[in-house]
């Protein structure tokens, strides 16, 4: 590197940590303000023998800190509370004791992060990338095991001769006239520099891609993404007309599932005998089912008042004496195969679930057409009214 | 390690620190006895508090001792003496625990034994929980602590006399051991005295919780008693800020550290939120005791952290002075947290305020009194000038 011939500053090599220390406080003690130690190792007590003012930097790590705390929080708040509150483990969406650890994290990171660009930005001049002090054989040795001081040019009082006789009266050794680079300025970020960065990036991902999914592949844990079986709808090669989803072998039942045999018959309703007992636990399958099924239409006490609006035309009421007089498995083969507008349930209400309907509806309409003697039942407290 | 030659005079302490002692002292046992006599359970467990108080104080500084040795420090070698004699207090534990001891029925549901044999947690809990092996623990822990204490304490005394190099490598040795043994004996501590007190909760950073806080406690009133004896004139007079930045810089580490486990307590308890955790906390937070809850944050946290953020102000005596009263109190509060919600309803009592004064006179008394007994510098310590010649970078 081409040096000018503008003198940049006076460096002195020392021996041991008392020397420099003894020469940073009087090198302070002569007036000079700008000048520098360097040593290969921190030593104790040179900031106040240098006579430095505290750093500034800690009040860039403290504004960066607390506003990193004020970002997490906020943003916690923002996207748990307002965006997208969800309830988790029962906490409310402002769950402040959770935002802490991040909040925490935050703060460390910005603190941290912004001192060392601080330092790097207002210290070291970055993005300039030399000192004249580099590829000196001063910094050579003080960053190996000498001590060194070093005053500039442009401190106030600067004069090479007083500078000269100060470093021989603390008997310095090797005095070094040190002269700046020839550009004032080596900035980073320099074509070539930025090439070199490009070109690391391209060939380290590359690398990485080319070994980690090429060379070492390993199958990832996908065993329960990837099955043997075949989803809904899903292609298959086995079959020869490539369809996963088969249909059903001739002449069999899916459990469950017992085929009507009176589909598009009229009724030998007689042979069809209700096998279930009006239990209670019957009676709530039942309702349960009614309420899911049969409700929208014939309405919640079988009156025939649909909630649908006109939408679908009203079914008669289940009250009616011709209702009330059909048997079981009438009702049974009704809700099976369905009537008139009345579309079959078969697929969607499984046998035993049917039987329970028919149960609900008869007590139902026994509800409807009490007789008296089942009212004196019911005051007497023989009848229990939530059968 | 070379010889030192410090020249170094001893000087009385003021009289006025003896008169102080006994006055505080004095004043909280008196005060104390008629409190015992208007409310036994609460003046007992005030009591307690006090107890916990020296005793915190008393094995933290008895750990910095035990760290300066292990970890090789310089700087705090000519303030070690302050620490020596505040460890001192844990001679008298044995004598202060009597009261305690004597009334552990008073004090702790899980003594009657007809309330144990109906309930199904405390009877798990009592092949550890029962008055015998709680005895046993007691003064077995006091002892072990007592032999440390003796050992490391009369090496270094001795060292003032012979100057002998070989008794700094015996307390260091002396030191590597006590280190983990107080781990043990400082939890099993804290969980008889202060967690048994609700012998139903659990948490197994407990004893670290209380560890934290018996540091800064200690580390707060070293700074206290450095900084008033070296504005008297006192310590070494190479004794400067730069010494008193390490004491302002431990004590704003602790205190973080102490926020640091009191949180991690408190958020796996809230995030668990298993009942027989919980009500711990929600005993904490109701009946007023959530603004103590509040102060105790802010007392014990935010407050001396941001008293001690920036490098001059862990230097600068008067602040440490402030803050180490400060944190003292927020240390009281903190025991006073522990203890008093067990207390059905929240009061307050004059109780509350007097006992705290027969520990605070106590420690003054035992201090002024080891403070005649030996040097307030260790002059034989071979690290001395070196730690004389501290400087902060």
């Amino acid at each position: 590197m081409k040096r000018s011939n503008k003198l940049f500053g006076i460096s002195a090599i020392f021996n041991s940590p008392n020397e420099i220390i003894h020469a940073a406080k009087v090198i302070a003690d002569y007036g000079y303000k700008n000048f520098d130690i360097n040593t290969p190792y921190p030593l104790h007590g040179m900031d106040k023998a240098m006579k430095l003012k505290p750093s500034k930097l800690g009040y860039i790590t403290l504004a960066f800190g607390l506003s990193g705390a004020l970002f997490a929080i906020l943003f916690m708040f923002w996207a748990m509370s307002i965006d997208y509150p969800q309830v988790i483990g029962g906490k409310p969406f402002f769950a402040f004791p959770a935002f802490i650890p991040v909040a925490f994290e935050v703060t460390v990171l910005l603190a941290t992060l912004s001192t060392v660009i601080g330092l790097l930005t207002f210290v070291f001049g970055f993005p300039n990338n030399k000192q004249s002090l580099h590829d000196t054989n001063y910094m050579k040795k003080v960053s190996a095991d000498k001590f060194g001081a070093v005053i500039y040019a442009d401190d106030q009082q600067f004069s090479e001769l007083k500078v000269k006789e100060l470093f021989s009266s603390l008997n310095a050794s090797s005095v070094e006239l040190i002269y700046y680079f020839e550009k004032e300025s080596y900035p980073i970020f320099q074509p070539k520099f930025l090439m070199l960065l490009l070109a690391v990036a391209v060939v380290t991902s590359g690398t990485t891609y080319f070994v980690l999914n090429k060379l070492l592949f390993m199958t990832p844990f996908n065993w329960m993404v990837y099955q043997d079986r075949l989803s809904a709808q899903e292609k298959s090669e086995f079959f020869s007309d490539n369809y996963g989803a088969r249909p059903k072998v001739e002449g069999t039942v899916a459990r469950g599932f017992l085929p009507y045999p009176f589909a598009g018959q009229n009724i030998p309703t007689e042979t069809l005998v209700n096998p279930l007992l009006p239990t209670k636990e019957v009676l709530k399958l039942g309702e349960n089912k009614y309420l899911s099924f049969c409700s929208p239409c014939h309405g919640n006490y079988a009156d025939g008042d649909s909630r649908l609006r006109g939408q679908f035309p009203n079914p008669p009421t289940l009250h009616s004496t011709r209702a009330r007089e059909f048997s079981d498995g009438m009702i049974y083969h009704i809700v099976t195969y369905g009537q008139n507008v009345m579309p079959a349930y078969e697929s969607q209400v499984t046998r035993e679930e049917r039987w329970a309907i028919v149960n609900y509806i008869r007590a139902l309409q026994r509800a409807k057409n009490a007789k008296e003697s089942d009212i004196k039942e019911l005051q007497m407290g023989l009848l229990d009214a939530s059968k | 390690m070379h010889q030192n030659n410090i020249e170094y005079q001893k000087k009385d302490l003021p009289k006025n620190l003896s008169q102080l002692g006994w006055i505080l002292f004095g004043a909280g046992l008196i005060l104390g006895v008629i409190g015992f006599f208007t409310d036994q359970h609460r003046a007992l467990l005030n009591y307690l508090i006090a107890y916990m108080f020296i005793l915190s104080i008393g094995i933290g500084s008895l750990l910095l001792i035990a760290l300066e040795y292990v970890g090789g420090a310089d700087w705090s070698v000519p303030i070690r003496r302050v620490v020596e004699f505040l460890s001192s207090t844990i001679i008298f534990l044995p004598i202060l625990v009597l009261p305690l001891v004597f009334s552990i029925h008073d004090i702790f549901h899980w003594a009657h034994t007809d309330v144990v044999a109906k309930d199904e947690i405390l009877k798990a809990k009592s092949s550890y929980l029962n008055e015998a092996f709680f005895i046993i623990r007691v003064f077995a822990v006091l002892a072990v602590w007592g032999l440390f204490y003796y050992l490391l304490i009369r090496n270094s005394n001795a060292q003032d006399i012979t100057k002998d190099q070989l008794l700094t490598k015996k307390n260091i040795i002396l030191s590597a051991i006590f280190i983990p043994v107080f781990a043990i004996t400082i939890t099993i501590t804290a969980v008889d005295w202060l967690m048994s007190l609700e012998p139903h909760w659990f948490s197994t950073i407990f004893g670290v919780y209380f560890f934290s806080g018996s540091v800064i406690a200690s580390l707060a009133a070293i700074t206290l008693f450095v900084v008033f004896l070296k504005e008297k004139g006192f310590m070494h007079p190479k004794l400067i800020d730069d010494h008193l930045f390490s004491l302002g810089a431990l004590q704003f580490a602790f205190v973080n550290f102490w926020a640091y486990i009191a949180f991690s307590q408190y958020m796996l308890i809230w995030y668990a939120n298993l009942p027989e955790e919980n009500f711990w906390f929600l005993q904490r937070w109701e009946n007023g005791w959530q603004y103590l809850s509040i102060l105790l944050i802010i007392a014990h946290f935010i407050v001396p952290y941001a008293a001690l953020l920036s490098q001059p102000a862990k230097m600068d005596p008067k602040r440490l002075k402030f803050i180490s009263v400060w944190i003292l109190f927020a240390h009281f509060i903190d025991l006073y947290w522990l203890v008093m919600p067990n207390v059905n309803g929240y009061y307050f009592s004059l109780i509350d305020i007097v006992v705290p004064l027969i520990a605070v006179g106590l420690i003054i008394l035992v201090f002024n009194y080891r403070a005649k007994k030996s040097n307030l510098v260790p002059i034989g310590d071979p690290k001395l000038q070196k730690g004389l010649d501290f400087r902060v970078p």
